[in-house]
Order: structure tokens, then C-alpha cells, then sequence
């Protein structure tokens, strides 16, 4: 057992330090970028199974002391059940939207090195054990995101990063305003010892007020309405390789860190003697499942539509935080953490396809994937899989989450909670069969899609053969062969959400008790 | 109300800075003086933790070379070590904000959100 824990640091510097390689390298040769990520992604992903197999065989958290420092005033990496899922889901997803980038770009050492910051910093939140390292890879993270959406094609993608990071920075130091306040009260900053000392300290209202202000920063980061606005623009406006990577990323691993201060830092059993503290949560969430739902109805570009819906998913795991704190629910802490880890998939999954079908296709509104289907059968057949899986049709991996939500929530006699997962599912499906009956049961438009262009400029009217086979050109098997194993993936983590449960077990306990 | 005002004034001050900040990202129309609203946001946060580590009479928390340990009082120094790497955090979003500015006065010849909302709007 001595050397496992050497693997928690080294998850989090390899892609750091391997993020300076692809510009480094640069210098002399010119395409190292995607071979220098490749490898490192997959050593991660490696690193992490083998992590994932001591966490779960042994039952218990493997923990890290950097520099041998006691955790009083070191800094500790942790991982335990609930944080490995993040780390798998992590790695995996990235070493997905890798395989995409070979053909479907973007391309460039630059890139790479943003990406590899990006997946360093992903790994920092889901391992840190402290809650100021907590602020330190958020930012990190927010980084390499900003970078990453302003290299998108048009001027607009600049002007969402910029917004983006404006809100994404006064978030963070909201966060990190609620660190001082914890800090100013109890003296630590090891999330550990926080658990311990946050009860016993004097002065509860500045725990209060620390609180707030995470809950603020939180809401912010992981995109809740009325906080969303960055969001959806930032999303659009990203290239389309890049968006799968953060949209299923960058929130799931913020909306993890909230859950992680909740039940390990504030913990349950004092978060409820707080008056309010679960009804606010309780209320974000549920406002923002509404709230995001209606807006994506009424989109009609596809990626801005999945963008609004990541603002309901995550209102949903948000809402379950309220219920565990609420009703002190196991259940719904299990439907959180299976809901992040499904969205996650989910997510990657249709934005790889949505960057498919452009690329291919050249669709990008909902009307515009008239005859998919027809045209596309294997991509249109993956879509549908994944976007049914995300209305919460079982055997999908959105159903076992929301299952787990709703049952906590009855069982926390929360009826207006499962009312609300039950509204969000109707509004849920309401977008997806609009895009499921276009893609299947519309004919294709005899006019050209004026979003066709990109490298061909076409001037509609008939349909250029030339520009036909370039586009189809512009994929290849690898790519679509991702979107396939997400769909497959997604209905595979569908029957084993009992797995999940039991995998998750031993941090319940420790939760709970 | 002096008497608080003398206790408490790095909070007040820290409040005040906090203030100013948000309010420049909020109702100013320039980007430059956004971010700079950003960066004193964030500066206020750093004086807040300064100042919370502040010991009536105590010393910088460096080891003497023949003090008694017991009696010599010192500073926390986690909180300064923490505000090092904040503002290094701080200055890295700087200039990534001040890149996507250029960037957008490139493409749109505009520094100003209102202007810059009509020539989005027209395209």
C-alpha cells in the first residue's frame, strides 16, 4: 500500500508538467501535440483505474501527504469512493474527446497544452483534500476553459470567454471569500479537520456567512439560474471539440466540490441544524431544473439547447444536495453522484455528436437535422440513445440518477422535489423528441444549411457533390466510433446502478454516521 | 460607531474595496475597467486574509536565531502564504483577461459592452 499513494500527486502534476511539453516540443517538431496528450491521458487513465481498483477493494480512502507534512498544516490528496468516480469519469471522458480531436481538431500544440492544463486541473479538484487548494485548481481549471473557448473560429467565442471569465473569476473569489470566513473561525483549512473544528467553533455566524458565500460561488461555477448566463454562450461559442471536454467537465467538477464541502467539510448532520441552509440549496436546484428546462424548449441551435439543459441536469444534482441535507437521504447523495457521472457521459456524448453531425453534415439548428437519420443512421441512432437516456428513459444512465433523486426525495416526504423531477422529465422530453422527430421523421430540407461552410464555402441552392465527400471527408471511423461507445457506455452505467450504490457504500456510512 | 469603526476599520476598508469592485464589473461599460473591478475584488479578499492574521504586537513569522519560542509572538503565516498564491492566481486571470480584450478590440474596434452589443447586433 505504500507506493498507491504516490499515484495522487502524480495524477495531478504528470498532466501539468506534460502540458508544457506540446509548446516546448513545438519549438523543434511540429505535430507532437496529440502524441504527448495521448500518452499522458492514457498513463492517466491507467493511474486511475488502478487507484479506483485500491479504493473500492479496500474499502477505504487512500490519502496523500505532500511532503510529508502533517495535515494540520500540509496539504493532503485524498481519494475515496465518491471522489474516484469523478477521476474515472474524468479520465475517461478525456481520453474520448482525445480520440476525437486526431481528425476532428481543434488542432495545435496550443491546444494540447490548454487541454492537458485543463484535465490537471479537473484532477486537482476531484483529489485535493483542502479547501483553499480547492480555489487554486478551480482557477486553474477556469484557465485553461477561458483559453480553450476563446480559440474557437469566430470573434463571438472571445467575447464569451471574456464574459465567462468576469463571472467565472468573481465566483471563485466568492468561494474564496468563504474560505476566509471558515478560515477566520476555526483556524484549518484541511477539509478533515474543517469537519471537526466547524461544530465546535465560537463563532457560528461567520460559518454562516462562509457558507453563503460558497453556496453563491457554487451556484455561479456549476451554472444554476439565475447565474447561468455565461454559460450557454461560453458553450456555443466553443469550438466544437472542445465543448464535449467542458461541458461535460468543468461543471460536473465544480457541482462534485460543492457536494464535497456538504457532506465531508459542512457535514449533513450540522448543515441541518442550520436554519435555511437546505431550503436555499433545496431552492436553487429546483428553480434552476425549471428554469433551464423551459430555455432549452425554446432554443433552435442544438448546442445552445444542450447547453441549457446542463443548466437543469445540474439543477437536479444540486436539488439532491438539498435533499441529503434536508432529509439527511443516503438515497439521493447515491443519485448525485450517479447523476454527475451519467450527465458527464451524457453530455460528451451528444456534444461529440452535435461536432459530428456539424462537421458532417452541416447541421446545427434543430431544423437543420431533418433526415439525419436517413443520411447518418449510425450517429442519428447514437443521439437518440444518448438524448433518450437523458429524458430518463431506463435503461439509460439518466434514469438510474434521477430514480435515486426522486426515491430520496419521497423518502424525505420532499414531494415538491419529485414534483419537480417529474415536471423537468416532461419539459426534458419535450426538447429531445423535437430533435429525436426531426432527426427521424422529418425529410430533409431541399436547401443547404447556411451554417454549411466552414472550409467550403457553398452559396445554397443544389447541393455541391465536391463538398459532399469533403465533409464526409472531415470524419472518420474513430469519430464516430466514440459517440457510438458514450451511447453505449450510457446504457451500459444503466443497469449497473446498483453497482454504483454499493460502490459508494463505505463513504455513506462515513457520512452518515 | 468610532469606536467600531477603529476596531474593525481593515474590515470596513475590506468591505468597501469589495464594494467598489463589483460595482465597476457591474455598471461599468469598459472591458479594460471591468477587469480591473475584478482585480480589486480580488484584491480586497487578499487584504481580508492579511489582516486576519494580524497579531497586536506580534512580529513576522520568521524563526529567530536565539528567541524563546514560547514568548515571541508572530503573525500566522499560513494566510500570507495562501495570499501569495492567490495573487499569483490573480495575475495569471489578468493577463488572460487582458488577451481576450485585445483580442475583441481587434476584431471589433470597440472597448465599450454598449457599442460593442449594437455591433454584435448588427452582424
Amino acid at each position: 500500500m505504500s507506493s498507491v499513494d504516490l499515484l495522487l500527486p502524480l495524477l495531478i502534476v504528470a498532466p501539468i508538467l506534460a502540458a508544457t511539453l506540446p509548446i516546448a516540443l513545438g519549438l523543434w517538431f511540429e505535430r507532437t501535440g496529440w502524441s504527448v496528450a495521448g500518452l499522458t491521458t492514457l498513463g492517466l487513465f491507467g493511474a486511475a483505474v488502478s487507484l479506483a481498483s485500491v479504493v473500492y477493494s479496500g474499502g477505504e480512502e487512500v490519502s496523500h501527504k505532500l511532503g510529508g507534512y502533517p495535515r494540520t498544516y500540509g496539504i493532503e490528496l485524498v481519494a475515496d469512493e465518491f471522489s474516484m468516480l469523478i477521476v474515472l469519469l474524468v479520465t475517461a471522458v478525456a481520453t474520448g474527446v482525445l480520440a476525437y480531436t486526431r481528425r476532428g481538431g481543434p488542432r495545435g500544440n496550443t491546444f494540447y497544452t490548454a487541454y492537458l492544463l485543463l484535465v490537471g486541473g479537473l484532477l486537482g479538484i476531484s483529489l485535493t483534500g483542502d479547501v483553499f487548494n480547492l480555489f487554486v485548481f478551480l482557477e486553474i481549471t477556469s484557465l485553461a476553459t477561458y483559453a480553450l473557448v476563446a480559440s474557437g473560429d469566430g470573434p463571438e467565442s472571445a467575447v464569451a470567454a471574456l464574459k465567462y471569465l468576469i463571472l467565472g473569476t468573481i465566483a471563485a473569489s466568492m468561494y474564496l471569500i468563504g474560505v476566509a470566513f471558515v478560515f477566520m473561525a476555526t483556524g484549518t483549512l484541511n477539509m478533515l479537520e474543517l469537519a471537526d473544528a466547524i461544530p465546535a467553533a465560537e463563532s457560528q455566524t461567520l460559518i454562516r456567512t462562509g457558507f453563503a458565500f460558497i453556496v453563491v460561488g457554487f451556484a455561479v461555477k456549476v451554472a444554476q439560474w439565475p447565474l447561468h448566463t455565461w454559460q450557454p454562450s461560453a458553450y456555443q461559442q466553443a469550438p466544437d471539440g472542445v465543448t464535449p471536454l467542458i461541458a461535460a467537465l468543468v461543471s460536473t467538477a465544480s457541482a462534485y466540490a460543492f457536494g464535497r464541502l456538504i457532506v465531508t467539510v459542512f457535514e449533513v448532520e450540522y448543515l441541518a441544524g442550520v436554519s435555511n441552509a437546505a431550503a436555499i440549496v433545496l431552492t436553487v436546484g429546483c428553480v434552476s431544473v425549471l428554469a433551464g428546462t423551459v430555455l432549452a424548449v425554446i432554443q433552435t441551435e442544438v448546442k445552445r439547447m444542450l447547453a441549457y439543459s446542463s443548466v437543469s441536469q445540474f439543477g437536479l444534482v444540486i436539488a439532491a444536495y438539498g435533499v441529503v441535507v434536508a432529509g439527511s437521504s443516503e438515497t439521493a447523495l447515491i443519485g448525485a453522484a450517479i447523476h454527475l457521472v451519467g450527465h458527464g457521459l451524457l453530455k460528451a456524448g451528444l456534444f461529440l455528436g452535435a461536432a459530428l453531425v456539424a462537421a458532417s453534415y452541416g447541421a446545427r439548428t434543430v431544423d437543420e437535422y431533418a433526415g439525419l437519420a436517413k443520411a447518418r443512421p449510425i450517429v442519428a441512432g447514437s443521439m437518440a440513445v444518448l438524448l433518450l437516456s437523458l429524458v430518463g428513459v431506463p435503461p439509460g444512465v439518466g434514469f438510474v440518477g434521477k430514480w435515486y433523486i426522486a426515491l430520496g426525495a419521497v423518502e424525505s416526504q420532499l414531494w415538491p422535489v419529485a414534483a419537480v423531477i417529474f415536471l423537468s422529465t416532461m419539459l426534458t422530453l419535450a426538447y429531445a423528441a423535437r430533435l429525436l422527430e426531426k432527426m427521424y421523421f422529418t425529410p430533409p430540407a431541399a436547401v443547404e444549411s447556411p451554417h454549411a461552410s466552414g472550409s467550403v464555402a457553398t452559396d445554397g441552392g443544389e447541393v455541391d457533390a465536391a463538398a459532399e465527400t469533403d465533409r464526409a471527408d472531415a470524419v472518420s471511423i474513430g469519430m464516430i466510433a466514440v459517440v457510438v461507445v458514450a451511447a453505449l457506455g450510457a446504457v451500459a452505467l444503466g443497469f449497473s446502478g446498483g453497482a454504483f450504490a454499493d460502490l459508494l457504500e463505505p463513504f455513506l456510512t462515513e457520512v452518515f454516521n | 460607531m468610532i469606536e467600531f469603526l477603529s476596531n474593525y476599520y481593515t474590515y470596513v476598508l475590506m468591505v468597501v474595496i469589495l464594494g467598489i469592485g463589483l460595482y465597476m464589473v457591474i455598471a461599468s461599460e469598459n472591458l479594460v475597467k471591468k477587469l480591473i473591478g475584478v482585480n480589486l475584488f480580488q484584491t480586497a479578499i487578499f487584504l481580508f486574509f492579511i489582516s486576519m492574521a494580524y497579531v497586536e504586537g506580534g512580529s513576522a513569522p520568521i524563526v529567530p536565531h536565539d528567541g524563546v519560542p514560547l514568548e515571541v509572538m508572530v503573525a500566522s503565516p499560513l494566510p500570507q502564504v495562501i495570499v501569495l498564491t492567490a495573487i499569483v492566481v490573480g495575475i495569471a486571470l489578468t493577463a488572460v483577461g487582458l488577451a481576450l480584450i485585445i483580442r475583441i478590440y481587434a476584431e471589433y474596434g470597440t472597448l465599450r459592452e454598449d457599442t460593442l452589443r449594437e455591433v454584435r447586433a448588427d452582424e
